[in-house]
């Protein structure tokens, strides 16, 4: 990739920042737009609420905090690390804010009436976090204080959501009604993604390193994983449910070992069907990367076949393995909300339950946590893959 | 050989849709307790034109945000977005398309709607993706011969760096399409009229059928639209003489 070089100083000598100026704009009209909604239950349509209106006269100076926080970021004297805290501070206090306008507005023992974040409040969050994205790709840190930003930011949002500052909020509320639920459903899709991308690997690595050695099987292995992509989810998750709960059926021994076309069976198949095609063409890619020098040192130094495959094949196909399990976890966390809508379970669940009530808060219930992991997990493995690109373009380097 | 099959699928896909109940046959093994085989309660081929309609005007909307992102953040003005722009793709198609679709619910309300606008927002990601890698890997001879023949920007903009480009932003178009195809299926569950409607019939009635049609007519619509774009690129990439990529 080529690095074009940023010249922040415009001729005229007053140093403006034009994606501070971006953001400061989100910023304002986040600030202009209601910031929650008040309910009289969950799940009738309700009134927008400001910032200011939530708050009572103190948020006239939270208002003018963020104002001045946004304006900060437009003039380039603010440097890359200052940027960076207003962004990571911004996010924290747009949370603080949401939690302190749903204390104040909740009235006292009514349990029907509900709170929830509003446009201004997912616009004010977008624009710091944006702030803080930016100042972050600009930053250049090293992988290890990268690692570090990501631990220090979950650490914070799960301390704001530990510290009770938001109960009341409307999804929280929606959280404290089921938890039991929620935590088995969590669990769920964790099993869904991670299961399905685990089976993934022990069939499709095998099939990778069998296509790379006989070259022929390529087109046609592959032509059939890029079939199975073609099938919509939907039609994915549904024709496994017949399918295994006649395999169930009929062959013996089978619904022993847990095939069933019901519960969780038939969209752990679905995901695994879809995750093999990366883990496979990726394989076969990683290790027709290596060079033929490098392989024939190899068998020159004396090394077997399966010596050549295990101590030196894989370890520089890595990187590349490691790109398709980003792929495909990062893609598995959001399919599996599919599952929700055949009994599969995991987030789906709430997300489709929602849908059927009307229940805003709890299709947020739903789509945030997914959301939230996806985020995560695809965040971690692009740091896990540059990690082990650096190590081998060191190991590489004379 | 591969070209046959095409045209065969393209014209199985064309009679099924114009005269479903002469397909009833095939479909009838899927079927227990004498379940009609074929959906009937919306015409598949109107159906099937609101899906593609639908997918299309996102596609289309899409295609030209992207683009003209991608040209933005690539000029002098806005290449202090270039930073911003790459995380913001990255971590962008780390969304989930059904979570983005369910977020779009409460604002939008049910419809073809919040469908329209997670498609599209899901869509730019590989389109903008695909038009600044092609804007920001240009052979530097080429820009450099460009600009020592005295063409403006504007000129080289059009006249050279779109068309390179050109194969790799009808790749990205290529990979939101058929992300869209699959995706607006879900659009059924928030109330779109898509082919997903006929797939989530079968899963209520536990009509395996209509699955199985609603699969087949989506998976088919794909693959023909993949393989019509993939032409599309090697021509294009044919005519401005660079081989396949």
């Amino acid at each position: 990739m080529t690095e074009i070089p940023i010249t922040a100083d415009s001729p005229t000598g007053v140093a403006i920042s034009r994606t501070g100026l971006l953001f400061a704009g989100l910023g304002l009209v986040a600030l202009a737009l209601p910031l929650v909604q008040f309910k009289p239950n969950r799940i009738v349509l309700g009134e927008g609420i400001s910032l200011t209106a939530a708050l009572g006269p103190p948020g006239w100076v939270v208002l003018l905090g963020l104002a001045v926080a946004l304006l900060i970021g437009v003039t380039d004297r603010a440097s890359l690390p200052i940027r960076l805290a207003i962004g990571v501070a911004g996010v924290a206090a747009a949370f603080l804010i949401l939690g302190a306008a749903v204390r104040n507005l909740t009235p006292p023992d009514n349990n029907l009436a509900r709170v929830s974040p509003a446009a201004g409040f997912w616009l004010l969050l977008l624009a710091f976090a944006l702030m803080m994205a930016d100042a972050l790709s600009r930053m250049r840190l090293s992988l290890r204080l990268r690692w570090l930003m990501l631990a220090a930011v979950l650490a914070m949002l799960a301390a704001i959501l530990w510290s009770g500052w938001l109960d009341g909020v409307s999804v929280m509320r929606e959280y404290a009604a089921r938890q039991d639920l929620f935590h088995r459903e969590s669990l769920r899709h964790l099993i869904l993604a991670f299961g399905s991308l685990g089976a993934a690997i022990l069939v499709g690595l095998p099939l990778g390193i069998l296509i790379y050695q006989v070259p022929r099987l390529k087109r046609a292995v592959l032509g059939v994983l890029n079939i199975l992509q073609t099938i919509p989810s939907l039609a994915m998750f549904g024709l496994m449910i017949p399918l295994f709960g006649w395999v169930a059926a009929t062959v013996p021994g089978a619904a022993s070992i847990g095939v069933a076309g019901i519960g969780i069976f038939p969209a752990l198949v679905a995901l695994f069907l879809y995750s093999l095609l990366p883990v496979v063409s990726n394989t076969v890619v990683g290790l027709n990367g290596v060079s033929p020098a490098t392989k024939e040192a190899a068998y020159g130094l004396g090394m077997t076949d399966a010596q050549v495959l295990g101590q030196v094949l894989i370890p520089l196909a890595l990187p590349v393995l490691l790109a398709a399990v980003r792929i495909v976890l990062v893609q598995n966390i959001g399919l599996a909300v599919i599952a929700g809508l055949i009994g599969g379970g995991g987030y789906g669940t709430f997300v489709f339950q929602g849908l059927n009530q009307t229940a805003m808060d709890l299709v947020l219930l739903g789509a945030l946590p997914t959301i939230a992991l996806a985020l995560t997990a695809g965040i971690a493995l692009d740091l896990l893959v540059e990690a082990l690109d650096h190590r081998k373009r060191r190991r590489d380097a004379p | 050989m591969a070209r046959l099959l095409l045209a065969a699928a393209a014209l199985f896909l064309v009679l099924f849709l114009a005269s479903p109940e002469s397909f009833a046959g095939l479909f009838r093994p899927f079927v227990t307790n004498n379940a009609p085989a074929i959906y009937t309660q919306t015409g598949l081929l109107s159906l099937t034109l609101s899906h593609l309609g639908l997918v299309g005007v996102a596609v289309l909307a899409s295609t030209v945000v992207a683009v003209g992102l991608g040209i933005l953040v690539t000029r002098p003005a806005g290449r202090e977005f270039l930073p911003l722009a790459r995380t913001v793709t990255s971590i962008g198609q780390t969304f989930p398309p059904v979570a983005v679709l369910a977020l779009a619910v409460p604002i939008l309300g049910f419809g073809a709607w919040p469908t329209l606008v997670a498609l599209f927002l899901y869509g730019l990601l590989p389109i903008f993706e695909n038009t600044l890698t092609g804007l920001t890997n240009l052979p530097p001879e080429v820009s450099e011969a460009a600009r020592g023949m005295g063409l403006t920007r504007r000129q080289r903009l059009v006249q050279v760096e779109l068309p390179l480009a050109m194969p790799l932003i009808l790749a990205g178009i290529r990979l939101s399409a058929v992300i869209s195809l699959a995706t607006a299926t879900i659009g059924s569950t928030v109330a779109a009229k898509t082919l997903g409607e006929v797939i989530i019939a079968g899963l209520l009635s536990s009509n395996t059928a209509y699955v199985v049609q609603g699969g087949l007519v989506v998976g088919l619509l794909a693959i023909l639209i993949y393989e019509a774009f993939q032409a599309l690129e090697t021509r294009t990439a044919r005519r401005i003489g660079l081989a396949r990529r």
